[in-house]
This record gives C-alpha cells, sequence and structure tokens, in this order.
C-alpha cells in the first residue's frame, strides 16, 4: 500500500465555492477532479499538497452542450460520457476515437476532461485532441472568467496558464461543417500513455482543404499542434502526396525525447506515419460528408 | 477435447478422483473473503516501514535518525548499525551467498534496504522515513553486466575479504565441449546469435509482506508470512537468528501468487522479526508495489550467445551456449545447491543430437538481487528460449521451414527414457505427435499460404513454434539440496470416523488450486468424495516438513506424497474391512471407495464404514493399530519432463511495429491432468505471461543504475486486450515413474510460450533481413529491428 503525506480534504459545493477556497488555501492547495493523475502522485509522494478541493460535488461542472457554434464541454464531464456522446460524435468522431484509447474503463469512469486538461501530461491524447482543433479552455477565477485559446494554453510539461484561485470551467470547441477527424495512437499497451499519437480535422471543400487541424502528443510538440504542417495543406488538393508532405513536415514540429516508450528517432517517425494515417481517414471522411 | 475417463461422482456433483470440479477455495476468493498477510491484524500491532536507497552504489557516512525518533508516534528505528550488533545486519542467500539486511558500509542497488521504522501506524512509519538524514557518498556504478568485468569497474562486493573483482562464479559448465567442437567443426551450417533473456519480473498480485509476533511469555516466534516454502523458511530462520526451531511457526496464509517472487528471504520478513523482538509488539511488514519490483527477486538477465550446428539438410549436430549471467547486487537465486545455474543445461531441448556444451560466468552488477523466479522452472526459461530461438534461425539460414526443420530433428517415442547429452534423463514423450496435434489446431499449411498471399500485398503475419520440454519436480534428495536441505516432501493423512478425511501439506499453494487438486488425488485413492478432504497447508504446526511450492514441483512431488499416503491408508483400511468382514486381507479386492470379498461383490464395506470400524470397538489383528491416518515422506526418484508444443500467429504493422497476437495454440502434454480446468487455468496464466515478457516487460537500468521499471507504469502486465483466445489441446503421455503418472504443469506454458511469441514476430518481418531482436518486442523495438537497428533492452533506450 502507498501511503501519501498527511493532507487536508475540503469539497467544494459550488464553482463560486470552489474558487473561494482554493483562493483561500493558495499554492499549497490544489482542486482534485478524477483523482487519476494526483492521486497517484500523491501517494507516490510526488505532489504533496496540503489540502485537496474536490470538485467532483459541483454539478454544474458537468455537461456536453451545443451552443451557437460551439461544442461546449464542462470541465468535469468525465472520460465515459465523453466517450459516449452522440453530440460530439455527430461533429468530430475524433473524440470517441481518442477516449477509446484513453486508459481503460475504470479510469475512464472517474477521470474527466478537466483534470486531463489540467494536468497537460506531455502524452495527454485530449490536449492533442483540442489543439487540432483549435478549441477554447474558459479559466473561472475570482474576478471572472476568460477564454484562452487551445494552443495558449500550456507552460511547459504539466504546466497550463491556470493560476492559483482559478480554475478551468469549460472547454469550447468550433463546430466545422464538413469536417472530418480522425485521432491514431501507438502504445505499448491498452491503457498505457500513447508513444505518440496524432489527431487532425480536416474540411475539404470544392476538391480543396479549406481547413484543417493537426495535433500531436508525446512528442513535445509546442501546444501539441503541428501548425506548419497545417499551412502545408490549406488551400491544397488532399492527395496522398500533399499529405505525406504535410506529415513530414508534422514530424518536424514533433521535438521527441527517448525513454523507455521509445527511441527519438522512432516517435519522430510515428509522428509522420501517424499524422498520415489520420490525414487520410479525416479526408475521406469529409469528402464523404 | 480433454480425454478423462467417466468417474462416479459425489452428491454434490464432484467426480470422484480426476476430472473437471471448481476449484474448492474460489468461493472465499471471488467474495473477496481470502486471508492473506495483510489481513493479519493482532492487538496492540505496530507497523514498520523501510528507508531505501536512492543510489545504485554509495558510500554511506552517517545516518542520523534522531528527527525521526521524535515524531509522534514512532517506536524504534533500526539500522544497520543496530543489526550488527545482533550479528543480523547480513544474512545468508538461499544461494550461500550473503546479503545485507540494512546495508552498513555502503548500499549496491537502487531500493536497497537502509533503515526500518517501527510505528503505531502505517502512515506514521512512511512519514517517519522522510526524516531519517543519511550522508551518502555515490559510487560509481556497474549497471551494464558487461562491463562488470572491465578492468577498473568498481568492485561492489568488497565486504568480501579480497574480494578483487564482481565475479561471483567464474565457469560452471555442462556437455562434453570436445565432442561439441568435434561436431561444429565437421557441420555444414553453423549460426551462431546473441540472445538475451531481459531481467523480468514476478509481479504478484500481493506483494510481500509479514507479521512477526513474538510472545515475550511463551517465546514462541509466530510469523505470518507471504511465503512459497513456509518449512524452509523456519529452518533458515532458526539457523540465521539463532531462535531455537521448536519455538517458530511459520504461517503462509492465502497468498496473492507468487511466481517465485515470495521464495527468498528478504530483509523485510528479518526486519519484523527484529521489531518485534524490540518493541515487544507485533510488528507488521508490507511492501508497496514500487517496493516490490525494485527489491524483490527478479528473474532472468541471462545474455546467452547461442551457436547451433547442422548438416545442410537440417540435422541437427550441436548446440552451444555461453552465458553472461547477471545476479544483481548478492547472488540471491533460489535453485538447488548443485545447480549454480538451475537446470539451464537441458538448453539440448527437445531434439535428438549428440553434442551438446554450455558455460555460464556470472557476475554482480548494482542492480537488485535474485534471478531465479518467475515460474521459469529453474531457468528452464531461458534455456527453451535459447533453443527454440536457435533452432528458428537455423531454419531462417537454411530457408527451411522451421516446423519441417523441427519435425526431423524431435526426439522418437523409442528414445525415451532418453538420456540428454548434458545428463538429464527425460521420462516419456511422444513429441512428434504433440507437434502434429498442434499443427493441425491451428492449420499451419493454411496458415503458411495465407502468409504468402499477404506478403505479395505487403502486409506481415508471422507463425511461431516452440517445442519445449521441460524438467520439473526437484527433485531427488541426493542430487538436489537448498542450503543443504533436501527436496523431498511430507504428506499426512488422517481420516475421521465420519469417513471425512484431513490432508496436510508440506507445499503452500499461490493460487494454484491445491485445495481442490489434492483433495482430487486423495478422492481417486480413496473414493472419498472431493469436498469431504480437507487440504491443510501453510502452517508449519500444522503440516509435515517439505520445501515448498516452486518449480512447478507441487504435483510431481508432494502429488505423489499424497497418492501415496492415500494408498497407505487404503492397505490400512483393507486389514480393518478384513477384520469386519471377519476374513484375510488377502481375499479382499477394491474398487473405488470400497472393499469388497473376491467373488462376492455383495459383501464389503466403504471406505467411510471402515473408517468409523477403525476408530471404534471392533477387534483388529494383533500389531495393527486403530485408525485411519498415515504419514509419507516423498523423495522422487527423478524429474517429471512434461512438454509441449506452441504455435502463435501474429500480423505486424511495419509502418508502427506494432503486433497483435491473433492466435495461440498451446498443446500441452503434462501427463495424468487431475482436473483439467485446472490445469487450462495454469496454462493460460502462463500464456498471458509469456506474451507479457515478449512484448512488453522490462525492467531495464540506466548508466546510473537506476530502476526503469519500478512502478506499473513502467513496468506492463499483459491485459485481456493483448491475449487471443487460447486455444489449448493435450496429448498424455503420463510419466512413468510418478504414482499417477501427472507432471507438473504450472510453469509449462510461462517457459514454453515466449519464444513462440518472438520467433512469430520474427518470422513476419523476416522479409526485412531480420532474424534477431531481444524481448521485449514493443513496437519501438520491432520497428528498429525492421530498421536493421533493433534495441538493447537491458539498458536504458537511447
Amino acid at each position: 500500500m502507498q501511503t501519501p503525506a498527511p493532507v487536508e480534504y475540503a469539497k467544494a459545493t459550488s464553482i463560486a465555492d470552489a474558487i473561494s477556497r482554493l483562493e483561500a488555501l493558495g499554492e499549497d492547495s490544489r482542486p482534485v477532479a478524477g483523482g487519476y493523475s494526483l492521486i497517484p502522485m500523491m501517494k507516490l509522494r510526488l505532489a504533496r499538497p496540503e489540502t485537496v478541493v474536490d470538485l467532483n460535488g459541483i454539478a454544474e461542472l458537468r455537461g456536453i452542450r451545443v451552443e451557437g457554434n460551439e461544442l461546449v464541454v464542462g470541465a468535469m464531464t468525465t472520460h465515459a460520457d465523453v466517450l459516449s456522446s452522440a453530440i460530439l460524435f455527430e461533429h468530430y468522431p475524433i473524440f470517441r476515437e481518442a477516449e477509446h484509447v484513453i486508459a481503460d474503463p475504470i479510469v475512464r469512469m472517474r477521470g474527466t476532461i478537466g483534470g486531463s486538461m489540467c494536468q497537460a501530461d506531455p502524452a495527454s491524447d485530449l490536449s492533442a485532441v483540442g489543439s487540432a482543433l483549435r478549441g477554447n479552455a474558459v479559466i473561472t477565477g475570482s474576478s471572472g472568467s476568460r477564454t484562452v485559446p487551445l494552443r495558449e494554453f500550456h507552460d511547459g510539461p504539466y504546466e497550463t496558464v491556470v493560476q492559483t484561485g482559478e480554475i478551468l470551467t469549460e472547454l469550447r470547441y468550433p463546430i466545422r461543417p464538413g469536417a472530418g477527424s480522425a485521432y491514431e495512437k501507438v502504445e505499448r499497451r491498452a491503457g498505457d500513455w500513447g508513444v505518440c499519437t496524432s489527431g487532425v480535422f480536416v474540411v475539404v471543400s470544392g476538391g480543396v482543404i479549406t481547413d484543417c487541424g493537426i495535433g500531436m502528443a508525446a512528442v513535445n510538440a509546442d501546444h501539441y499542434c503541428a501548425p506548419e504542417a497545417e499551412a502545408l495543406l490549406m488551400g491544397k488538393a488532399p492527395t496522398e502526396e500533399n499529405l505525406a508532405a504535410a506529415a513530414a513536415a508534422a514530424a518536424n514540429e514533433a521535438n521527441p525525447i527517448a525513454d523507455q516508450r521509445g527511441p527519438a528517432d522512432y516517435k519522430r517517425h510515428l509522428a509522420s506515419e501517424l499524422t498520415l494515417r489520420a490525414l487520410r481517414r479525416a479526408v475521406a471522411a469529409s469528402q464523404g460528408a | 477435447m480433454t480425454a478423462v475417463e467417466e468417474v462416479p461422482t459425489s452428491a454434490a456433483g464432484n467426480p470422484i478422483g480426476f476430472g473437471r470440479m471448481v476449484r474448492k477455495e474460489d468461493v472465499r476468493f471471488v467474495r473477496g473473503e481470502g486471508n492473506y498477510v495483510d489481513d493479519v491484524n493482532l492487538p496492540g500491532m505496530l507497523h514498520g516501514a523501510i528507508l531505501r536507497s536512492p543510489f545504485a552504489h554509495a558510500k554511506i557516512n552517517s545516518i542520523d535518525t534522531s528527527a525521526a525518533l521524535a515524531l509522534p508516534g514512532v517506536v524504534a528505528v533500526v539500522t544497520g548499525k543496530d543489526l550488527e550488533g545482533l550479528g543480523l545486519a547480513w544474512m545468508p542467500t538461499l544461494s550461500y551467498d550473503t546479503q545485507a539486511v540494512l546495508a552498513t558500509d555502503k548500499v549496491r542497488f537502487q531500493g536497497q534496504e537502509v533503515a526500518f521504522v517501527i510505528a503505531e501506524s502505517r502512515y506514521i512509519a512512511r512519514d517517519a522515513l522522510e526524516l531519517i538524514d543519511v550522508d551518502y557518498d555515490p559510487l560509481p556504478v556497474v549497471a551494464d553486466a558487461k562491463k562488470a568485468l572491465d578492468p577498473g569497474a568498481p568492485i561492489i562486493r568488497d565486504d568480501k575479504e579480497g574480494k578483487t573483482d564482481n565475479i561471483v562464479y567464474e565457469k560452471w559448465e555442462a556437455g562434453d565441449e570436445a565432442v561439441t567442437d568435434a561436431a561444429f567443426a565437421g557441420a555444414d551450417v553453423v549460426v551462431t546469435q546473441e540472445i538475451l533473456y531481459p531481467r523480468v519480473h514476478p509481479s504478484p498480485m500481493e506483494t510481500c509482506g509479514s507479521v512477526a509476533h513474538m510472545d515475550p511469555v511463551t517465546g514462541k516466534l509466530i510469523l505470518w508470512t507471504t511465503t512459497q516454502a513456509p518449512h524452509a523458511h523456519r529452518t533458515v530462520y532458526a539457523l540465521v537468528a539463532g531462535l531455537p526451531e521448536h519455538k517458530i511457526q511459520v504461517i503462509s496464509p492465502d497468498v496473492g501468487g507468487g511466481f517465485g517472487n515470495k521464495v527468498p528471504i528478504y530483509p523485510g520478513y528479518v526486519l519484523s522479526i527484529v521489531g518485534s523482538i524490540v518493541a515487544k509488539r507485533p510488528v507488521k511488514w508490507m511492501e508497496d508495489r514500487s517496493e516490490n519490483l525494485m527489491s524483490t527477486g527478479f528473474a532472468r538477465d541471462y545474455h546467452m550467445t547461442t551457436s547451433i550446428a547442422s548438416t545442410k539438410e537440417g540435422k541437427i549436430l550441436g548446440v552451444k551456449v555461453d552465458v553472461l549471467a547477471d545476479h544483481g547486487a548478492f547472488n540471491g537465486v533460489a535453485q538447488p545447491t548443485n545447480y549454480p545455474a538451475g537446470f539451464f543445461s537441458i538448453f539440448s531441448g527437445s531434439y535428438d543430437y549428440p553434442a551438446a556444451y554450455c558455460k555460464v560466468k556470472a557476475v554482480y552488477t548494482n542492480k537488485a538481487p535474485g534471478g531465479v523466479a518467475y515460474a521459469c522452472s529453474f531457468r528452464i526459461t531461458e534455456a527453451v528460449y535459447a533453443i527454440e530461438r536457435i533452432v528458428d534461425c537455423l531454419a531462417q539460414e537454411l530457408n527451411m521451414d522451421p516446423a519441417e526443420l523441427r519435425l526431423k530433428n524431435l526426439l522418437r517415442p523409442e528414445q525415451f527414457p532418453y538420456k540428454s547429452p548434458t545428463g538429464w534423463e527425460y521420462d516419456s514423450g511422444e513429441y512428434e505427435k504433440t507437434m502434429k496435434v498442434a499443427m493441425e489446431m491451428v492449420g499451419y499449411d493454411e496458415l503458411r499460404k495465407e502468409q504468402a498471399e499477404k506478403r505479395a500485398k505487403g502486409e506481415y503475419m508471422g507463425i511461431g513454434i516452440s517445442f519445449f520440454t521441460e524438467g520439473v519436480g526437484a527433485g531427488p534428495r541426493k542430487h538436489m539440496d537448498i542450503l543443504g536441505l533436501g527436496m523431498a516432501d511430507g504428506c499426512d493423512l488422517r481420516v475421521h470416523p465420519t469417513g471425512k478425511a484431513q490432508v496436510r501439506l508440506s507445499v503452500q499453494t499461490q493460487g494454484q488450486g491445491h485445495e481442490t487438486t489434492f483433495a482430487q488425488i486423495v478422492s481417486h485413492e480413496l473414493g472419498i468424495p472431493p469436498e469431504d478432504i480437507e487440504v491443510i497447508h501453510g502452517d508449519t504446526d500444522n503440516t509435515p516438513f517439505g520445501l515448498g511450492t516452486y518449480g512447478s514441483r507441487s504435483t510431481p512431488v508432494s502429488g505423489a506424497a499424497a497418492a501415496l499416503v492415500a494408498r497407505k491408508v487404503r492397505d490400512r483400511a483393507r486389514i480393518v474391512a478384513a477384520a469386519a468382514l471377519e476374513c484375510a486381507p488377502d481375499d479382499l479386492e477394491w474398487e473405488l471407495g470400497r472393499w469388497f470379498v473376491k467373488g462376492d461383490p455383495e459383501r464389503g464395506k466403504t471406505i467411510q464404514e471402515i473408517a468409523m470400524a477403525a476408530h471404534g470397538s471392533l477387534e483388529l489383528p494383533e500389531g495393527v493399530e486403530g485408525h485411519l491416518d498415515a504419514q509419507v515422506v516423498y523423495n522422487p526418484p527423478d524429474l517429471t519432463y512434461p512438454y509441449g508444443c506452441y504455435i502463435c500467429v501474429v500480423d505486424v504493422d511495419p509502418g508502427t511495429g506494432q503486433v497483435k497476437v491473433r492466435r495461440f495454440v498451446a498443446v500441452d502434454d503434462c501427463g495424468t491432468r487431475i482436473n483439467p480446468m485446472i490445469v487450462e487455468g495454469q496454462v493460460h496464466g502462463g500464456l498471458a505471461d509469456g506474451v507479457g515478457m515478449a512484448l512488453m516487460e522490462l525492467i531495464a537500468f540506466d548508466e546510473d543504475g537506476n530502476n526503469l521499471g519500478g512502478s506499473f507504469m513502467d513496468y506492463l502486465l499483459p491485459t485481456s486486450m493483448e491475449c487471443p483466445d487460447w486455444e489449448l489441446g493435450e496429448t498424455v503421455t503420463p510419466s512413468p515413474h510418478h504414482p499417477i503418472g501427472a507432471k507438473g504443469v504450472g510453469e509449462s506454458a510461462t517457459v514454453g510460450s515466449p519464444a513462440a511469441v518472438v520467433n512469430a514476430v520474427i518470422d513476419a518481418i523476416a522479409p526485412f533481413g531480420v532474424r534477431h531482436a531481444d524481448m521485449p518486442l514493443t513496437p519501438a523495438n520491432v520497428w528498429r529491428a525492421i530498421q536493421g537497428n533493433p534495441i538493447r533492452t537491458d539498458m536504458a533506450v537511447e
């Protein structure tokens, strides 16, 4: 049995309650969502907050809805709810594809999208999806809410722009009619973090790509995205040659480091290979839409 | 599928004797009502926690425990210095080496035990560890076994007087080198391959732990502990600690998996005993998952340069293996004394050739101690992997189908009992028949056609075969002992007046189903329903002496003991029945559960009637004692030799290196099957082990000796997602020297399956010019192998 250091526990009853507690407790407190990252880190004593503020009782942080031309996902929505959401699937099958390869059903029942985004693990699947879709984060503090593009959400590995006394409350993704999307991941075993992942959306209109996004996890791409590869595709016909060129460019935007999941050359290769595979499927889906 | 004789069934619907029945122990396990060491809670019990070294090699200058002692709730802090005063700072390993209980001079691997805190709760004990201040001077590290013998390599075991190198043993050899060299000299084809069997960990679901209770009033030590060998442990504690053996009771309650991990004696067990003596209160110590992975008995770590010689037609002429064995910082392997490399010398495998030779050199490194664990049958795992891999390399060199090459060389039935070129005597086998059953089941020829068609389309599937021969059931006392304790096992059987029985075993289950299997053995011999037979084990005060459960030895050794003790009771029952029936014992004939008068089957007594009569007022012949019980000690005449043929089919994605195990056919021959369902369960578990070792399990180390597999995020175990629907088959070739013809099976699948998986993957990517890559075949490693640059898997990936 792994034993965490002494810790106080507080259960927040509303967004305002959570924020006021976190603000009052300061840097030594941490909000806890599903707990699948924070609690293990506490048990290994890699994290030792003095107080954890539990967000699980805040109903208003849960749910998936369409608002105008945006998909809105509450930060405390579980992976399982994202996985099974018909609304998300209708607009972006990438959500379901990514969720299918995140951890296992037990973790997905409690783990949340907001917790995953804020943990900002370099291998975070939903961070890659969010950056691919150019979504936005709504961050709330005592002075109100601010909206930050997900491509500006991270300050580095495990670091985000969410400040002490703030919580991530919503994720918003623009709806793009006619978009196709896909997610590709190589993992050493079911439930493992990715060795490399790539998620894309593509809108093909009039025979050319009119919009696209490429996200990658586990390969140290800045903000989990590949903007230079996207630029190569804009206005181009979705030919195999053009897709391959973009995939190669995406690999150049990755900065993988060697670890027990694999050497850097392999991860860079995967960035290209998986991006190409995802692009092919997303293009086919958009053209079929 | 399973050829079991029709047997009568009991009122409860169980077979009387052999056959499928639901495990008796499962009810409590599936209800969460098992009783494990961590479930033991005694009044006044304290909790221990171990401070472990963050360094792989470092001098200890000083240890300051004052802040920890000042933490409320801390009762004591024990260091190596304290143990030195008691003569307990070092303990013997099961291989006549020594191991530090708590480090005194320096630490020799990351995770080594440095101090022990005893506190009122587990949390306080853990908090106190952070308050202990150890002043270390880091030393140069030997993490790479290949560099352990470099000139100038730091000397790890400078605690041993005069030690000037890192050699555990210089050379252990088997077979005839000159004969083998001659065979190689005359061969058309010689293939050599460096093959690494990397370090893996048994990872039982339950980690190791103990509760020690030294009763200050009676002077008796009761130790509840996670052990596969309670009696051997009792004796070792007596020898090490100087405690009188009759005042030690070792209790191994329900054990949540062992796989060899729970054979050694760990410092934590000793520390709980010391703690209980110091504090005069019971002390519990349970390690956490990372402690288990980083400090307890690992397995393998064998670098095997393997060569095979053959004619150009594919007749094997000889095999040679040159092994560099990495034993970690202390030689903590558990194996029979005369076999420092375990049973590795059985590497000549299942084939008919006269020349085989191996030599093994073992070294110390700054890695956790261990070496024989994880269902390896004393290193037959390594042996089978080496021979089955090199046979495939030869097939590739000869451009011959690996099935054809094996069929050409398999031992033939008339050669049994077969004396191998390294001195083993295989008891029985019909190898070709078993292999053909496997090939038929998998549809071998069709698969090869499919493979050819797919390759033409740029799709890569592979078919891998492993034909293994095991030697299990250690062992004959005159050859096999551990720390001088002969590997024979006792068994007691008592039949109560109402015909219900208790059988007491020296071996201890860790989930193998002994409570069912051994009841069925007694049932088979006496006709008492298995639900009426209680199996008692795991408590040294209540069971006969024996060496415990590992190396697939329970059925070959204790299973034989159980059959023989039941036969002894049956003979006694005959005398009692004869007295009751007023006839001579020789006039009686046995049928299952009953002695009856020859030629007059109506006149007879059931075993239950006989049991009551044996305890009653019936006058027995002079010299015949009453009651119905017996005891035996079984000293096996030899090992039993289970074998099998495994065929694995994989699909490989060359763009990502991902491997999908599509099918796995396993045909096992373990002789008589007592409970086929339990056998199949054992095989399922072992096959999952094999897939895990072949594709993902790994404890690598970086140059600084940091353990890179110290959690389940890093040390990956396979899940159902990686396991195909196992397809099992069987042939039955009974062991001629075992009382019921059974052979051990617990480790067969773990031993046999890794080679099948690896051979399948290499077969799939052979068109890229790949002949070998070391386990685990992670996606990265497979992709790199395709690029011609496979990963070195015992060190950090670069």
